[in-house]
């Protein structure tokens, strides 16, 4: 059974499709990229996934551990073992950091999370308030750290991130997706999107797809599609016949 | 004595004086006498319901304090300081101990302000006298309580606080009613002198009953260099409740700032605060941050800037949570003269969906979710207060059961 099974999904928002007919299988262990340019539906899919209620399923299923959880709400999917590092994440007044740690997980070691983040001076802060680009992310990392979910979608986890910290999240990114264990011991697994790939220097993808118009136009290794992409761009990838689909 | 007959005679002329806002108060309703209360040596010594409804709203009697002021119904039944560099007394006893206090009384809230002065001026004198004496300073707090303890009763309070030069003081006042208390009134006069270079934080929280109408009056004038954190919450229901203390930077240099946290479930709430920049280089700042779940919650602000360089920020917030509520925000800028720096800033909306789903894509449900937002929402960050004011404030506006909904 397949951890993570997208059949024939076509979303919209208004009256504008965003995904058409998309078709996405992750299986335990494994963790995927998405590449592909802006306004081509990445960050929907993660959404879509995650449900936030902004957008219009209008065919297809999601399937997640067997259960169809095209219509189920965002909290009981967290539940079921999704979890989200968003790309631009709200700021919560008055909520601090190391209160939603133990809000989302009662059993997690906040201390231990923000020092593996490099965090602990913000335990005090609101989330996300006056946070910078790169502490953003951090506080993404650490909120997932806690909550341990089966499943990691992780939208640009290393835009406005400085070399040094890029490696820090690429750290957490490899054990929330258990890369530290051998591949026939990991059950978690990931999504990732990525525009430039450096995260991909410091974490540990399996297989990656190139998004276009709404639907995948290429699946293979990481490396190879990036280089592709590097070579002749996303159209380039369109009409790649190396890569299978 | 010619003032005092004054005072008395301002009174009787301003009995049926109806207030500027608020809704109107039947005083003829209530009881104005109430049975004795027995006095005791310490706070330590009071009954358990007083301590425990003491706590309730933020005054822990128990624990290291400057000293304590308790009244019961209206019997001031402790007053008591516990540190030399401030005094603490029942205000009947100070007026007979200090002719001086006749050039404080009445002298910032008008007996003829309308007809709860009236009423309080035409009443024998309760409340508390507190003074900071020159220079001295000290972090742990004075706790206050007035407890409103029978039903039907006028509770009226008249309080004066004089903090001297050089001084700082703490003050936290509870002012609540027990269970079985149906009805009541609670008219409470406070009028605060912050002489040159002294440091002021009062907190106020109050917690009253579904049946109980409260009416403080409270007027606040601050020397040159003197400052003052005043900090109100109220998060328990009340019937009408109308507030709008008044404070006047009178001193080059004086600061004042204003916290109000409100949360509603029914009744009519008409708070805010009234700032008058007389002085050069004085600022101030308000910030209410009101949710309601039911009532009606009017949060003003005023602020009158009368000197150049003067600044002044407004800042009122209120969250509505569902269609039985109405916030009211009404931020007004009087500028009066050149070179001046106002500004204000009113949102009331509901809860940002983006906040909410961000919280629902961790684990948490929707109600959940709201709750912590609104609990995070009534957080205020207060400046200038001690480390255990602090913590108490927190620890009532964290409660478990201020929700997004009834």
């Amino acid at each position: 059974m397949w951890l993570l099974e997208i059949e024939d999904l076509s979303v919209s928002i208004g009256s504008k499709q965003v995904l058409k007919n998309f078709n996405l299988r992750i299986n335990r262990g494994e963790t995927h990229a998405l590449f592909g340019p802006n306004g081509t539906g990445k960050t929907t899919l993660l959404n879509v996934i995650a449900g936030i209620p902004r957008y219009t399923v209008d065919a297809g299923r999601i399937m997640f551990k067997g259960k169809d959880i095209t219509h189920m709400s965002m909290d009981e999917r967290a539940r079921l073992g999704i979890g989200m590092a968003f790309q631009r994440p709200p700021a919560i007044r008055g909520l601090r950091l190391k209160d939603l740690i133990k809000i989302i997980n009662p059993k997690a070691d906040a201390t231990a999370i923000l020092k593996k983040m490099d965090f602990e001076a913000f335990a005090e802060r609101d989330v996300n308030r006056g946070f910078s680009g790169g502490e953003v992310k951090r506080s993404e990392m650490v909120q997932l750290l806690a909550q341990q979910p089966d499943f990691v979608m992780l939208d640009e986890p290393d835009s406005g991130v400085d070399l040094e910290n890029i490696k820090l999240i690429g750290e957490a990114i490899n054990s929330l997706t258990q890369k530290d264990q051998r591949p026939s011991s990991r059950t978690k697994s990931g999504v990732i999107i990525t525009h430039f790939g450096h995260i991909l220097d410091y974490m540990k993808a399996d297989r990656a797809h190139v998004m276009l118009g709404g639907a995948i136009v290429c699946s293979g290794n990481p490396g190879e599609i990036l280089e592709q992409i590097k070579r002749s761009g996303y159209e380039g990838c369109a009409g790649c016949s190396t890569c299978p689909v | 004595m010619q003032h005092v007959s004054g005072i008395e005679d301002k009174a009787k002329a301003a009995r049926k004086k109806k207030a500027v806002y608020g809704t109107d108060v039947d005083l003829e309703s209530y009881e104005s006498e109430a049975k004795p209360q027995e006095i005791v040596a310490d706070a330590e010594d009071l009954p358990s319901v007083v301590r425990k409804a003491a706590l309730d709203v933020g005054v822990k009697l128990d624990s290291e304090s400057s000293g304590a002021y308790v009244q019961m119904d209206q019997t001031p039944v402790v007053a008591k300081s516990l540190y030399e560099g401030v005094e603490i007394m029942d205000m009947a006893s100070a007026l007979e101990k200090y002719d001086f206090l006749q050039d404080y009384w009445w002298k910032l809230v008008a007996p003829d302000a309308d007809k709860y002065t009236a009423d309080v001026a035409s009443a024998p004198p309760a409340g508390y006298f507190i003074r900071a004496k020159k220079g001295m300073k000290t972090v742990f707090p004075v706790k206050s309580c007035l407890y409103l303890g029978s039903t039907d009763l006028n509770q009226r309070v008249h309080n004066v606080i004089i903090a001297e030069e050089g001084s700082e003081l703490h003050v936290i006042t509870g002012c609540t009613t027990p269970a079985h208390v149906q009805r009541g009134l609670h008219i409470g006069v406070s009028e605060f002198f912050i002489q040159k270079d002294a440091r002021v934080s009062f907190t106020m929280v109050h917690s009253w009953g579904k049946e109980v109408e409260v009416r403080p009056r409270t007027g606040i004038t601050i020397a040159e260099g003197g400052s003052l954190s005043n900090n109100y919450i109220l998060l328990k229901p009340v019937k009408t409740l109308q507030t709008f203390p008044t404070a006047t930077l009178a001193g080059r240099g004086a600061v004042a700032s204003f916290n109000t946290v409100i949360y509603s479930t029914m009744g009519n709430i008409d708070v805010g605060s009234n700032v008058n920049l007389n002085a050069a280089e004085t600022s101030a700042e308000s910030i209410s941050r009101v949710v309601s779940v039911g009532g009606e919650v009017i949060a003003r602000g005023r602020m009158t800037g009368r000197v150049p360089g003067a600044r002044a920020h407004l800042e009122c917030v209120g969250l509505l949570l569902s269609d039985k509520g109405r916030i009211y925000s009404i931020p007004e800028l009087d500028g009066q003269s050149r070179d001046l720096d106002m500004s204000h800033e009113a949102a009331v909306g509901r809860i940002s969906e983006e906040e909410l789903e961000y919280l629902m894509s961790r684990g948490l449900n929707s109600e959940e979710a709201t709750s912590v937002i609104v609990r995070g929402f009534l957080d205020v960050e207060i400046k200038g207060l001690p480390e255990d004011l602090k913590q108490e404030i927190k620890n009532i506006t964290q409660r478990e059961d201020l929700k997004g909904a009834p």
